[in-house]
């Protein structure tokens, strides 16, 4: 059902987007500046400093996986029609440079981790090559960069929108001044040892060093690696050694494998985390904040007890 | 060398049920291989292989990870080839290979718009890729119920199937068993092939079926003792390649996979029965 729903969607969307194309351009070119963010936790910042002034296009949509994602010619169209493109960096999106190169685009590609210090990955005696863990986000410090950064770019792209721009970037930065607080209270009320748990993919490391909290993943940093039986025994030795109490799920990765762990080991399944992606507009995790919030419920929930 | 061999199986409940599914595999998958490859259908397999692929993820978009959706999906998908090919093939001038390269082909395509039609990306490497380390109750029960209505099916079919290998138009000339039989046998295929791409992938679900039968040929004269050797060959594959994935952390289903080329690599070589050796050691002239 939620299938066929998300099919009806697309259907709408590509309606609309005849729709938009099929308007004159002149009328276009006094609304909204025409914006493009990789992916929907990016593509949420932007919204919030842009406000009405931008309209953001998404390349990777809510639940989808930027590792892995398939670029196609509607999204170099995407690209060519922009003015300005926000991505993640940190080789997060392997495709984009070619995709922007393809698309033939005049816009600005602004890379909105500027200025954070990248995390190495941590992999002690992994063989696949060390790399930048692009998953800078999940740190609300980092998150107040990006917003940063994204006010900068959109000041210069549309000087006449300096204003609303800094108002709103104020504004979104309380608010996200609100979540950490409660992130910090929430992990604050979970005994310092039972902070830790097992996810399925390794995207928590900006999180677990800013707030204090070990996350151990039975994969490597990309979803597109595919895991081992040795790696799979290494994770249920340590869960059992290391009385590690709780395995989370994640939105994007093989809930299959998870389970298995879980009945092998009797750790606690957790919910659902989301670490790449939002989820659909109406889920509980449909921007940034409220991400971040329900990350933080759903760690509570599963440590306290 | 316990530690080596056992023990990994001992300690770990998902390698034993990563045995477990890599025997029913092979108990299910070679003998249907060893009757391809006979009948010179050994692509056929592959083919089948990626037209199951859309199914399985029309099965994924519509209920996420669900077995029984997936499962469904993939037989319904392999089921509409095989017999609209078959059915082209009977009625019209074109030969089989080319009605199923047509029929698999739009299939597969119709499977990547369907995908991308839902716009997110799920991680579809999950279907591709399969994963016997993550083999649960139901999945097990599944590939084993598999492999036993393989098993009785080809008893029962036996003699009818073996005359359809050898000399299809004889059967045809002497009783109407004929395309029963070669429907039965193509909905073997497909169920192994579901079975297996639970386990090893879509990608990978051939390669048991297939590569154990091709590596059995060298071994062997008669069928009977080509099955044995192909199921023996698959289990072996299985077991090694999952102790290779253990030590050496290589990925699991390739690497089971792989150990069945390797088994392949040293049949054609070695082999007894029209292998590579004859040109190299010649045999006895048998003298009146």
């Amino acid at each position: 059902m939620k299938a066929f729903m998300s099919i009806r969607r697309s259907i709408f969307a590509v309606l609309y987007a005849a729709i938009a194309v099929a308007l004159p351009a002149a009328a276009r070119a006094q609304e909204k500046l025409p914006v493009v963010a990789t992916f929907s936790i990016l593509g949420d910042f932007v919204k919030n400093v842009g406000g009405d002034r931008v309209s953001v296009t998404l390349l990777v949509g809510p639940e989808g996986d930027a590792h892995v994602y398939q670029p196609s010619p509607a999204d170099a169209k995407k690209l060519a029609a922009a003015k300005v493109i926000f991505v993640n960096g940190f080789k997060f999106e392997g495709w984009i440079e070619r995709l922007i190169k393809a698309s033939g685009t005049k816009a600005s590609v602004v890379v909105a981790t500027k200025g954070i210090k990248p995390r190495e990955m941590a992999d002690e005696d992994h063989d696949h090559e060390q790399g930048v863990d692009p998953h800078a986000w999940q740190s609300i410090a980092n998150a107040r960069v990006y917003v940063a950064n994204i006010r900068d770019a959109l000041v210069v792209a549309d000087p006449g929108g300096k204003e609303t721009y800094e108002k709103n970037t104020a504004d979104y930065l309380a608010k996200l001044a609100a979540v950490e607080a409660e992130v910090k209270e929430g992990i604050a009320k979970i005994p310092a040892a039972r902070r830790k748990i097992i996810t399925s993919h390794d995207a928590f490391g900006y999180f677990g060093a800013a707030y204090g909290f070990e996350f151990i993943a039975p994969q490597g940093v990309s979803t597109e690696t595919e895991i081992s039986a040795r790696d799979v025994a290494k994770i249920i030795r340590q869960i059992k050694t290391q009385k590690i109490p709780a395995v989370f799920l994640e939105n994007i990765s093989d809930p299959r494998l998870m389970q298995r762990i879980a009945d092998e080991t009797g750790a606690k399944i957790g919910g659902k985390i989301y670490s790449d992606s939002l989820s659909a507009a109406g889920g509980t995790a449909s921007t940034y904040i409220d991400m971040m919030r329900h990350n933080i419920r759903q760690l509570s929930a599963a440590l306290t007890s | 060398m316990y530690d080596f061999l056992i023990a990994p199986f001992v300690e770990f409940e998902f390698m034993r049920r990563a045995l477990v599914g890599a025997f029913a595999l092979a108990l299910g998958g070679a003998p249907v291989g060893v009757f391809l490859m006979l009948r010179r259908m050994s692509l056929t397999g592959d083919a089948m292989a990626h037209a199951i692929l859309p199914g399985a993820a029309v099965g994924f978009l519509v209920s996420g990870l669900s077995l029984f959706a997936m499962t469904v999906g993939g037989i319904v998908a392999g089921f509409t080839v095989a017999l609209g090919a078959g059915l082209v093939a009977r009625s019209t001038e074109l030969k089989e290979d080319a009605s199923l390269a047509a029929f698999y082909l739009v299939s597969l395509a119709l499977g990547v718009l369907i995908v991308s039609l839902k716009g997110s990306n799920i991680d579809l490497l999950h279907v591709l890729f399969g994963s016997v380390l993550a083999l649960d109750d139901a999945t097990l029960i599944l590939i084993a119920g598999i492999a036993t209505i393989s098993l009785l099916t080809l008893a029962i079919l036996w003699r009818p199937l073996v005359l359809e290998c050898v000399d299809p138009n004889f059967l045809r000339s002497v009783s109407g068993a004929g395309a029963p039989t070669h429907l039965a046998f193509l909905a073997l295929m497909v169920l192994n092939l579901v079975g297996a791409f639970h386990g090893l992938g879509t990608l990978l679900a051939v390669g048991l079926m297939m590569l154990p039968a091709a590596a059995a040929r060298f071994w062997a004269k008669d069928l009977t003792s080509m099955i044995v050797i192909a199921v023996a060959v698959a289990v072996v594959s299985g077991v090694v390649g999952l102790l290779v994935s253990y030590h050496s952390g290589a990925a699991a289903g390739p690497a089971i996979i792989l150990v069945a080329g390797v088994f392949y690599v040293v049949s054609v070589v070695l082999g007894p029965v029209g292998g590579l050796r004859r040109h190299f050691v010649p045999g006895r002239h048998l003298e009146a």
